[in-house]
């Protein structure tokens, strides 16, 4: 292994302080005693019992898990069909465009996306709520997914299909009782990945909005307007935990599944 | 040509009677991906309890064959009978048939116990019946202590024999074995030949195995059909294959073997004479011919059948090529010697090392004389 030389030790602290001093502040700071935010008065718990309080932040974040939990949940579904497809039909006519479109929302500036779903609710005329940002998440989400299961196929072994077909198994059954747990850990991943897109999203939620469906994100810049209060900070720092370890929870899937595949590889590669 | 085979003792060869109903049966069956032509009119009959080998180097079809008797491909035209009945667009889960994969294709999120049992709960077989028939497979393929283990904790010889007893487990009519030793090492690879020649006799289940491996072929097979380019080329049992292959193509896949051109001279009832390109050399040979005088054909002959000899042998008037020794391979048990004939042609001969190496008398440079007996040499007509 390489040693750390002074320049190279220098620019990981810089660039980590530059990412992670601001985080660090504000959950440093969802402990302050006092309610002024630039003043440190000692450590506490009781903004976060405060946040129970606030009937707004409550609601806000109820209807933000809703919100994630149904749209990651059907973005998997979604996704896991569109990544499926995707690496099994061989060459079809236009396949590169099909592909290519599957990819495109992942860059589409999120303003687009937003104003183009708010178009199309309003010419639908869709009431719309807490349904409407849920379709909307769905579908950017669903492209993550897609993938996320598009990468994992690729490096299938089709044959372990096959036999179970092979001793009886109809196609269908065989997609639930081999395929599926096979690429479960990506599916996982798929999940756990739209749920964190779905959980901090602002703006595409504030676009495909309606009457009574705030999101948390939406709560907080609207409270931040009337200023920073340790009550924000608090319920920042719950966000910040629960989409590191979304994170966390399926990088480590997605690296252990292909671990996996690595390792299947070079045993497969011994052979002669 | 069946009267060598069952010359002493009546032998089980049911190709050779002509009442026998083959238990697989493939008709007129081509198979096109595209504009590329894998299978190429293809006919074949397997008789129940065979041990068929389709024989053939990589891309000549023998996979998709294979397959095609799985079920995951279906015949662009022509029929696939299985006992009687045609399961040409049968799909694979409803066909008797089982299949071993070359990469074992083991379900890697199951125990050793639950792939084996896989199939049979497919079956919904009842549950005390899994269990006994589960114990039973493991014991056949010596996999007790294994039970309860995944699959990524098995070495590659033990995923090998917890593949076969999956594919055995529901009892198919014909199991079929896509190079089911490829990944093994060569030792290991020997031994387990042997286990499935005895695992097949014991279950007498016809078993079909797809291979590059010509020694594996000879080793295992009752049958075996030499494939190539989506056509097969010749099917016939390991020994009537090397000792009489039907043409030049055959003779050079199976074993090593020394071709030359000739033409004849005289057609007998029992015999037929040759006279070798660019020499006045006659061949003899033990069998009547199907040609004509004055065409050009081939003669093969496998080096193990030639002798070397630095005088020349009592009757040289036959059978007998006069060459220099170019080069000699030491290789233990066998030298090979390669001689070039007077126009040029290295025939190679190999003699088994009877005496030590130091005693050997043929040397580089050595005039010499090899020559056949009238049996060794096969005529080929293509």
């Amino acid at each position: 292994m390489k040693k750390f030389t002074t320049f190279n030790k220098l620019s990981i602290i810089l660039g980590f302080s530059f990412l992670y001093i601001p985080i660090i502040l504000l959950v440093i700071y969802s402990f302050n005693e006092s309610r002024l935010v630039t003043v440190w008065a000692g450590f506490s718990t009781k903004w976060y019992g405060e946040l129970l309080q606030n009937q707004g932040i409550v609601g806000a974040a109820v209807i933000t898990l809703k919100v994630a939990f149904l749209a990651s949940t059907l973005a998997t579904i979604l996704g896991t069909m569109a990544g499926f497809a995707m690496a099994r039909f061989g060459h079809f006519r236009g396949r590169t465009l099909f592909n290519g479109m599957i990819y495109a929302p992942l860059v589409m500036p999120e303003v687009i996306t937003g104003l183009s779903l708010l178009l199309m609710f309003v010419a639908i005329s869709f009431n719309r709520g807490m349904w409407t940002i849920t379709l909307a998440h769905t579908t950017f989400a669903m492209c993550y997914v897609a993938v996320v299961i598009q990468s994992r196929l690729t490096s299938f072994d089709r044959s372990i299909e096959e036999a179970a077909m092979d001793l009886g198994c109809t196609p269908l059954k065989t997609f639930f009782v081999i395929t599926l747990p096979i690429i479960m850990p990506a599916v996982v991943s798929g999940w756990l990945l739209s749920f964190t897109l779905s959980l901090d999203d602002l703006v595409i939620a504030s676009f495909t909005t309606g009457p009574g469906a705030t999101t948390l994100p939406m709560k907080i810049y609207s409270m931040v307007r009337l200023g920073v209060t340790p009550e924000i900070n608090a319920v920042s720092t719950i966000m910040v935990g629960l989409v590191a370890s979304g994170v966390v929870v399926a990088s480590f899937l997605h690296k252990r599944s292909e671990a996996r595949i690595a390792k299947a590889e070079v045993m497969a590669g011994n052979a002669p | 040509m069946g009267g060598e085979v069952t010359k002493s003792r009546k032998v089980w060869a049911p190709w050779n009677e002509a009442d026998a109903k083959p238990f697989v049966r493939i008709e007129n069956v081509t198979k096109k991906f595209g504009s590329f032509t894998a299978i190429d009119n293809v006919t074949l009959d397997i008789y129940e309890r065979e041990f068929f080998s389709l024989l053939g180097p990589s891309g000549c079809g023998k996979t998709t064959l294979l397959r095609m008797l799985a079920g995951f491909e279906t015949p662009t035209s022509g029929r696939v009978i299985i006992d009687g009945e045609d399961m040409s667009t049968v799909p694979p889960h409803k066909r008797p048939v089982n299949m071993m994969f070359q990469s074992y294709a083991l379900f890697p999120h199951m125990t050793v116990e639950q792939n084996i049992a896989f199939g049979l709960k497919q079956d919904r077989m009842a549950k005390d019946e899994i269990t006994e028939r589960v114990g039973k497979m493991l014991k056949l393929v010596r996999m007790e202590k294994m039970a309860k283990r995944k699959p990524d904790q098995l070495s590659g010889g033990q995923k090998q024999r917890v593949a076969l007893a999956r594919s055995l487990a529901k009892k198919p009519k014909i199991l079929l074995l896509d190079e089911p030793l490829g990944a093994l090492d060569k030792k290991l690879r020997e031994e387990t030949q042997f286990e499935l020649v005895n695992i097949q006799e014991t279950l007498g289940i016809t078993f079909v195995i797809v291979t590059h491996d010509q020694e594996e072929a000879m080793t295992v097979s009752s049958r075996i059909a030499v494939m190539d380019h989506g056509y097969v080329a010749q099917i016939a049992s390991p020994g009537e294959i090397y000792e009489y292959p039907n043409s030049r193509q055959v003779a050079e896949f199976i074993g090593d073997v020394n071709i030359i051109e000739g033409q004849i001279t005289e057609i007998r009832s029992d015999s037929a004479t040759i006279k070798i390109k660019g020499t006045d050399v006659p061949v003899e040979t033990g069998r009547s011919v199907n040609a004509t005088a004055d065409e050009w054909v081939w003669v093969a002959i496998r080096p193990e059948k030639m002798i070397i000899s630095l005088d020349a042998p009592k009757n040289g008037s036959i059978n007998c090529i006069a060459g220099k020794v170019m080069d000699i391979g030491y290789l233990g048990k066998l030298s090979v010697y390669h001689v070039r004939m007077e126009d040029g042609q290295i025939i190679i001969v190999t003699q088994t090392n009877r005496m030590r190496e130091t005693e050997r008398t043929i040397t580089w440079d050595d005039l010499v004389h090899v020559s056949w007996s009238p049996d060794a040499a096969v005529v080929l007509l293509s």
